[in-house]
């Protein structure tokens, strides 16, 4: 794509594109499900674990080590809890037995 | 093909399957496996990632990554198992200060990262570009504001904060300070590259997140914390662009976008503009009213004992449920249910009418129903079920307050006036389950309390509902 348009523009891109589609997906949602899925897409921004290890596996300084460090533990927490927190509220959507 | 183009393929099918999973929770039926995709889109992401990490088929560092990598595992491992072990034990009350948590690391993470990525280009030697002392900025502070702002939520639904915290010229401060970050962003995109004025943004934004969520009541918490969940989301789209990340910017605009919406509607939901939400220190208002008129206090209750109440439900034909945040509290969901399931023996109907801000967090009561097994056809949304109150022969208010609140229609000064109610008062009689006579989360005197057809019955609402099951039981 390069010599066509920049990066930087290719980018931008994505950005708006994703927007629309975050818009989309969920506004037939619902009220039922505001609960989990706020839960569900909080866990998704956990994403920043990627951001914590690419930091981390380049860090020299001891501060840059440290806040990768920090950054890894906390994106990791927001993963891991984030998608077990919102399993454990859609457990609960099971229909009742008759 | 590259290790990039292979990691940016990989990155499109987790962007996929983050998409598919948040189309799947929006439906009940297929969400639990709508989560259960995102998450494997997160693993793929994680796992594309690490030919990206430098040292593989970059330089490596030159003291050796073993160090590096090796942190990289016990950060994963350690945050796993702290986010796995709170995550099952948390109680089904305290979900929304558990979402607010994790919202706040992630958002804290974010800034971490920003700062990161600042200092190593500022020391680096390589320019930092106009763009990047645009959007770096922008990380650091949005993430810095929800991390704060979050662990401030959190320490209000937990109730360590219990009032909403006010001080003169707080709206100054807060501008004060905002003023102070603007001109230090200012500063580092037209004048210095320094990683002072970075750190000190980072520092005072801190403080404008935990300022910013201390004035606001408890009660809009929900909207605070669906607000910073796309805050987050923005500052890590934002650390996408910083490195180049593609995941990370379609996974944090997901999330910034359809969380932005999502604080519409629940603002909607309580008719009141988000402005009003952040920046009207609600709990204010709410202590002038109650000192100023005391039209509640001076009228008498009509209590109710359990034996009385439980034969107004046996004959009734129609009986309307409105469950509310002391339900959580007493955890009476599997008593209700009980209730309702003898209630049904005998012929009656039962429905449950749910606010859009019941409890803490929308859908807060669904979800404690759902656990007690209540079929979800029988919970109406507040449309759907306002216009059959007339109808109702007895609402069974079980812990519900500001939701039932006539004040919202009829008195202008009220702090949630504007808000759509429940109309309960609408039904041929009333009765409310309530710890005591304390005003509601928002702070202010409920008149249908003392409406001629509401009686009251006092006590823990757990016990209040199995002495209701006992005394059916017994009638039978």
């Amino acid at each position: 794509m390069g010599g066509v348009i920049g990066v930087g523009l290719a980018l931008l891109y994505i950005f708006i594109m994703a927007i629309f589609v975050g818009f989309e997906v969920i506004s037939k949602v619902p009220v039922i499900l505001h609960t989990p899925l706020m839960s569900g897409t909080n866990a998704i921004h956990g994403i920043i674990l990627l951001g914590g290890m690419l930091v981390l596996a380049s860090a020299t300084s001891p501060l840059g080590i440290v806040f990768g460090l920090l950054a890894v533990i906390f994106g990791s927490i927001n993963v891991f809890g984030g998608f077990v927190v919102t399993d454990r509220m859609l457990q609960m959507f099971k229909r009742r037995k008759p | 093909m590259s290790v990039h183009s292979l990691a940016a393929l990989a990155y499109l099918v987790a962007a996929v399957l983050f998409i598919l999973g948040m189309k799947r929770l929006s439906s009940p039926e297929s969400a639990r496996s709508g989560n259960l995709i995102a998450a494997v889109g997160m693993l793929l992401a994680v796992g594309a990632t690490v030919p990206l990490m430098r040292g593989i088929v970059t330089d490596p560092l030159p003291h050796g990554q073993i160090r590096n990598y090796a942190l990289i595992v016990v950060g994963i491992v350690v945050g796993a198992f702290i986010g796995v072990k709170s995550a099952r034990s948390v109680k089904m009350t305290a979900m929304p200060q558990t979402v607010a948590i994790f919202n706040g690391v992630g958002g804290g993470a974010a800034a971490l990262v920003a700062t990161m990525d600042f200092l190593n280009l500022a020391r680096g030697g390589a320019a930092v570009t106009t763009i990047f002392a645009l959007t770096m900025p922008f990380s650091a502070l949005i993430g810095s504001v929800s991390f704060a702002g979050s662990m401030i939520a959190f320490g209000k639904l937990q109730g360590f904060v219990e009032k909403p915290v006010t001080y003169p010229l707080q709206q100054a401060v807060n501008g004060l300070i905002l003023a102070a970050i603007a001109a230090l962003w200012i500063y580092l995109v037209g004048f210095t590259r320094s990683p002072l004025p970075f750190a000190l943004l980072f520092a005072l934004s801190l403080v404008l997140g935990v300022l910013m969520v201390l004035p606001i009541g408890g009660a809009d918490m929900p909207v605070v914390i669906a607000l910073l969940n796309a805050f987050t989301g923005l500052a890590v789209a934002a650390d996408g662009y910083n490195t180049n990340n593609i995941a990370m910017i379609i996974g944090g605009t997901l999330v910034g976008s359809s969380g932005t919406l999502l604080t519409v509607l629940m603002c909607r939901a309580m008719n009141r503009p988000i402005t009003n939400v952040l920046f009207s220190a609600f709990g204010k208002a709410a202590g002038a009213l109650r000192s100023g008129s005391a039209d509640g206090s001076g009228k008498a209750v009509n209590p109710i004992t359990a034996d009385e109440a439980s034969i107004l439900l046996a004959y009734a034909q129609l009986v309307i449920i409105i469950p509310g945040y002391g339900l959580a509290v007493a955890r009476a969901q599997h008593e209700v249910r009980e209730l309702s399931d003898v209630l049904e023996e005998r012929g009656v109907e039962v429905r449950y009418a749910i606010h859009p801000v019941a409890g803490r967090m929308p859908g807060h009561m669904n979800v404690l129903l759902a656990e007690a097994n209540v079929p979800y056809d029988k919970l109406y949304d507040m449309d759907a079920i306002n216009s059959d109150f007339r109808r109702a022969d007895v609402t069974l208010v079980v812990g519900a307050n500001d939701v039932v609140n006539p004040a919202a229609n009829t008195d202008p000064g009220s702090p949630i006036y504007g808000m759509p109610i429940l109309k309960a008062a609408d039904s041929k009689q009333v009765i409310v389950l309530k710890r005591g006579m304390s005003p509601g989360f928002a702070g202010i005197e409920n008149e249908l309390f003392f409406d001629d057809k509401t009686r009251m019955l006092f006590g823990d609402a757990r016990d209040s509902v199995a002495r209701l099951v006992g005394e059916l039981r017994k009638m039978r």
